[in-house]
């Protein structure tokens, strides 16, 4: 909302406030002010000239060579190419140093071999429009004589241009929240800045005179859907002449931002933002029967709007119609078919109410946001319309627009509701912390128009007393409750006047869940492990799963959608991390970041029955340039022993589509499987532009978290010497190293400690198709010094499993 | 007999002295000490002695053993000294080659801020919460009292998975104020970190995910003013003692009265700069008293227990805190800049 502080002057006088006192002070008591300008401020330099003398350029047959009067003892002499002045017109003239909209600057210089000191200057170099000037030709200079306003006031040569067209106001652009549209509008900021400095708020009664007659002989209004139009106020005005408005009416409605059309056009514009009342006119003569009735669309029916677009209408979009169709959509804009044009000469002026979210709805379908519907759909004081009517038609007499006819059409279908509350001061101090006497509450209450004449006895569970009783403005539809109160309340005592305290009551532990505490644990792991960590979009898109090598028939691809997505990139939420790991892997290979080792703690999202989503965490790695599988495997290792999970599997699996099928393995506790990991598939590294091995690993933490560990138990240290026992073995190249760990650890017997994997030999002597695996076995008996006939035993059993079991020999 | 020792005293020492390798100082004991050594034959001749030299040589004698064997053991401790010394000489390292070490990860800066917050909220006694992010309007909008029509339940701000507009990604963390007073027991204290979605186009200053922490005490009693404190308190412990703050009255559907914090800006002062977009304050959260009928709605009694709720964008102090200028940065997670953090 843009308020003109000269505006703003007729109905509370601040004046003497500096913009910056002005706007910070309002901005503390609600009313935030983005940012203030005043109209004239790019222009500068730039006078008043009279036209004392013109001649033809002695080197161009277009040039006139002018005399102008600046104010100053000599003439200055400027050359122009225009060609609609006459001698005594008076013109804006840029002098040298002059600065002009969009930060041109004006010089003295020679046109064609002569001087020019400046430049007359059309209304457009003055960065308006014919709008704004419509007593003005298109082409040419702007002659300030020719706008009837102007000339009454005699400007001066030598007179500021800014001031001469009354471009030194200020214009305050106010940031309302959505709850204020009475905000939207000059009278509603006048309340407001007349509660903050505490200055009287002088209202204007509007007094309409007519010329007889009587609207309802000619007009009859009907409401078909009370629940969407509240009320509809109306009145008539004949005998129309349809003419620019004057200046100081098109100066304001420039102000608010709004674009002059027409006397008739612009009284609208102005009561309403004046009012905060949208209103429109309507040509009657274009209203079959002079009936309007109020009523939502009928399947088929279109409109033209007044932007020359044509709608089709869907049941449900209130509109105004005459008896045969569709004049205006309500609340958003009018009808092209109703419009008013050079030669109206009977308006109807409507000044409605409509249900909020109904205009909303209906503006948004159409795509058509307006002033008007933006004000409707936050709810509008339905007291306004009458108000705002009799503005309109006071201004039609003082333009001399038309002639008002005798009568108001105002159709209330439904009673309309008054809120009334308790002021309960020990209440309103007790939720903000303050100690506001209740006559300060009062006070700031009536300034804002409520009242609170009156008491209401209220009866608590306890004892009864009396309250004043508070009636709440028409306008102000956002206070329904106690709450509200405090807010007006703690808005003029001063947000910043509470005074800052810390919790008191009961005390609370506070801190990290279980959960919370294994995700920091796991966290922490992977930085000491050296991977970094990333935050990755939720959502990906439905070919990512092409890119990692799933099948169009993977069940994994059932993943929730978003309807309104940004794009098909981020259309469907992730059923797998490692899309977004691979994509951010291949951004930093794009970047040429060598050596990359990432995680991320993230959500993948499954489809619920219930139609929201089960959203486990996954802790992913990734890695490429850092070492291969047994680096990824040793980092998942690490993960699970912080986490004291005990027991955990690796299988090799061939068949995952996104992994090498020879570097892949699953890693499982007990039935539950914890996550994958391997070589990401080549094929799968190419569809992300990597020719590098990359490794990924991808672990259910909810399941890591289920299966965790308890806290360490201390257990005392041995206290005999143990045996150690290093096995080569010679086996069948199918024998892994876990069928071979496993079986050691099997057949070890009670003296068997750990087995430690050395290393793995292939080559003379062993033959094709074997291996020699080393192992360190460490041997100890707990209450004695092992005896070498007791290792000895051990490790013979331990060969006789090996060799029956897995065909592993010793070498 | 006692010139053949003397003699024997000062032929040894001198030769023991002379030695510079441990294997010449042990051919050395053996000559003189050893079974057969020229000391050991010298003793071997007290036989012949007379009885009265014969406990003066013996002294002598036992003298001049003791003196070789000082001898032979200083000597052999000023050799393995030496050995020492020449052993360290050959392995003097250049210290200013740079270190070999684990490459330590690195926490992603947003997170950093993050714990940083849930520690002061901890500290306070504050649970964290964690939630889901797939959620129905109702509590996303509903039950925050954001009617049927609210502009925020557009489909051109929400991202939805129904057509009926019933399921959502959250537009904001403010749904875990309804699951926290509708699950836990009063008094409630948490804060609740998490994504958040809304239909904006990745710019410098936009995402359409980014992250949001909620906090909201209830308990009997609780007041504006406490809220205040409480916030002032936070972001002194993020930005420093010197802090400089102010609170705006502003609306939000689910706090009354409802405020925006902002805080002096860092860059001017407070006299305005293209920082704070010549305004002197940087906004930094929305907060506000619980709307009694957002309490009511979850069965608390409005007449016994308050509130306060703020919420605040992550990203937004994590670019001041780091003064990143480009939050595609955040996203982007190019380890470049990863690293700096």
């Amino acid at each position: 909302m843009n308020l003109s502080r000269k505006w703003l002057t007729e109905f509370v006088d601040v004046s003497d406030l500096s913009d910056k006192d002005f706007s910070d002070a309002l901005t503390l008591s609600g009313s935030k002010v983005e940012l203030w300008r005043s109209p004239g401020d790019e222009i500068k330099n730039v006078v008043v000239g009279k036209i004392l003398e013109m001649v033809r350029h002695e080197n161009s047959d277009h040039m006139w060579v002018c005399q102008l009067d600046v104010g100053r003892d000599e003439p200055v002499q400027v050359v122009t190419g225009a060609q609609n002045q006459q001698v005594g017109d008076l013109v804006p003239v840029a002098l040298p140093g002059a600065v002009l909209p969009g930060g041109k600057t004006i010089e003295a210089g020679k046109l064609r071999g002569v001087m020019s000191n400046g430049m007359c200057c059309s209304w457009n170099e003055l960065g308006m429009t014919e709008r704004d000037w419509p007593h003005n030709p298109e082409d040419g200079l702007f002659l300030l004589n020719h706008d009837p306003d102007l000339l009454a006031e005699n400007p001066q040569p030598g007179e500021d241009i800014t001031r001469a067209l009354h471009l030194d106001d200020t214009v305050e652009e106010f940031e309302i929240t959505p709850n204020r549209p009475d905000c939207l509008s000059v009278i509603g900021l006048a309340r407001e800045v007349s509660a903050t400095f505490d200055r009287p708020l002088k209202l204007h009664a509007p007094v309409v005179k007519t010329v007889g007659g009587d609207i309802r002989q000619s007009a009859k209004i009907d409401i078909d859907d009370p629940a969407l139009c509240p009320r509809y106020t109306a009145r008539l005005v004949k005998n129309v002449k349809i003419a620019p408005s004057p200046l100081w009416m098109r100066e304001r409605l420039r102000a608010g931002g709004v674009r002059p059309i027409n006397n008739i056009v612009d009284i609208t514009n102005y009561v309403m933002l004046e009012y905060g009342q949208p209103m429109h006119a309507f040509d009657f003569s274009c209203v079959d029967g002079g009936h309007i009735i109020v009523r939502t669309a009928r399947e088929g029916e279109s409109i033209q709007t007044l932007d020359g677009k044509d709608h089709a209408l869907t049941p449900g979009m209130l509109c105004i119609c005459d008896e045969h169709k569709p004049v205006c959509v309500a609340g958003v804009m009018g009808g092209a078919n109703s419009e008013i044009v050079g030669d109206t000469a009977m308006v109807l002026f409507e000044s409605a109410n409509f249900n909020g979210p109904s205009v909303r709805r209906t503006a948004t379908a159409l795509g058509m946001r307006t002033d008007a519907s933006a004000r409707y759909e936050k709810g509008l004081d339905p007291q306004n319309t009458i108000r705002a009517v009799e503005r309109a038609c006071e201004l039609v007499e003082m333009l001399h627009a038309g002639e008002v006819v005798e009568g108001v059409i105002d159709v209330i279908p439904r009673e309309l509701p008054v809120t009334t509350l308790a002021l309960e001061p020990n209440k309103i101090n007790a939720l903000l912390g303050t100690d506001v006497s209740e006559e300060e509450m009062v006070r700031i209450l009536t300034r804002l128009g409520f009242d609170l004449s009156g008491d209401v006895l209220r009866v608590d569970a306890t004892y009864a007393r009396h309250y004043k009783n508070i009636v709440v403005p028409s306008w102000r539809g956002d206070v329904e409750h106690y709450s509200d109160i405090a807010e007006e309340v703690a808005r003029f005592y001063g947000y910043n006047n509470i005074p800052s305290t810390l919790l008191r009551g009961d005390t609370t532990c506070g801190g990290y869940s279980e959960m919370q505490k294994a995700e920091n644990l796991a966290g922490a792991t992977c930085r000491a492990l050296g991977y970094d960590e990333i935050i990755t979009y939720s959502f990906i898109s439905p070919a990512d799963y092409d890119k990692i090598g799933w099948s169009a028939e993977d069940p994994r691809r059932d993943s929730l959608r978003i309807l309104n997505p940004l794009g098909e990139d981020r259309s469907i939420m992730r059923t797998s991390i490692l899309p977004s790991m691979m994509e951010i892997l291949a951004r930093n290979y794009s970047f040429r970041n060598e050596s990359v080792r990432l995680y991320e703690l993230g959500k993948i999202y499954f489809k619920r029955d219930d139609g929201l989503a089960d959203e486990p965490k996954v802790l992913a790695l990734g890695a490429y340039g850092s070492g291969g599988f047994y680096h990824l495997k040793g980092a998942v290792e690490e993960l699970l022993d912080a986490l004291r999970i005990s027991g955990a599997v690796f299988t090799a699996d061939r068949s995952n589509p996104s992994y090498h099928p020879g570097r892949c393995a699953v890693v499982c506790a007990g039935d539950t499987e914890l996550g994958v990991l391997g070589q990401v598939h080549p094929a799968v590294a190419k569809n992300y532009g990597m020719d590098v091995e990359v490794y990924c690993a991808e672990l259910r933490f909810d399941r890591l978290f289920a299966l965790r560990g308890p806290a360490p138990v201390y257990k005392p240290l041995p206290r005999f010497p143990a045996a150690t026992r290093d096995l080569s073995l010679v086996c069948p190249e199918h024998v892994t190293v876990g069928e071979l760990t496993a079986a050691i650890q099997r057949s070890g017997g009670q003296y068997l400690e750990s087995v430690r994997f050395v290393d793995i030999y292939r080559g003379a002597p062993i033959l094709p198709g074997f291996k020699s695996v080393t192992f360190s076995l460490t041997l100890r008996a707990e209450d004695q010094t092992l005896t070498v006939e007791h290792a000895d035993e051990t490790v013979k059993g331990i060969l006789a499993a090996l060799e029956t079991k897995l065909g592993a020999v010793i070498r | 007999m006692k010139e053949l020792l003397k003699e024997l005293r000062e032929k040894s020492l001198a030769a023991i002295a002379g030695a510079e390798t441990s294997e010449a100082l042990e051919a050395l004991r053996i000559q003189y000490l050893g079974k057969k050594g020229e000391l050991t034959a010298v003793l071997k001749q007290m036989g012949r002695l007379s009885a009265e030299e014969r406990p003066i040589m013996g002294q002598l004698a036992n003298e001049v053993r003791a003196a070789v064997e000082q001898t032979l053991e200083a000597q052999k401790k000023l050799l393995t000294d030496k050995a020492l010394e020449m052993k360290l000489a050959a392995e003097t390292l250049d210290v200013t080659v740079p270190g070999v070490e684990p490459r330590l990860g690195r926490q992603h800066p947003m997170y950093i801020v993050l714990d940083e917050i849930k520690s002061i909220f901890i500290g306070m006694g504050f649970d964290v919460l964690d939630g889901s992010e797939v959620e129905t309007s109702d509590y996303n909008f509903t039950k925050l009292n954001t009617d049927e029509g609210h502009p925020a339940r557009e489909w051109s701000d929400t991202f939805y998975f129904t057509p009926d507009s019933s399921i959502l990604l959250r537009t904001q963390t403010s749904p875990m104020q309804i699951h926290a007073m509708e699950t836990r027991s009063l008094p409630i204290r948490i804060i609740a970190p998490g994504r958040v979605y809304r239909k904006d186009e990745v710019d410098a200053t936009h995402s359409p995910m980014f992250h949001q922490i909620e906090g909201m005490a209830i308990d009997k009693g609780i007041t504006m003013g406490d809220l205040k404190g409480t916030l002032n308190e936070v972001v002194k412990q993020l930005f420093g003692p010197s802090t400089v703050t102010r609170f705006r009255p502003h609306h939000f559907p689910f706090t009354e009265p409802s405020c925006e914090m902002d805080v002096q800006c860092h860059k001017c002062g407070g006299v305005g700069c293209p920082t704070c977009k010549g305004e002197g304050w940087i906004e930094i959260l929305g907060a506000g008293m619980v709307h009694p009928k957002v309490l009511e709605g979850c069965g608390i009694d409005s007449n016994v227990y308050s509130g306060w709720a703020f919420g605040f964008g992550l990203e937004r102090l994590a670019l001041r805190r780091f003064n990143i200028s480009d939050l595609r940065l955040i996203f982007e997670n190019d380890v470049r800049f990863l690293e700096q953090f």
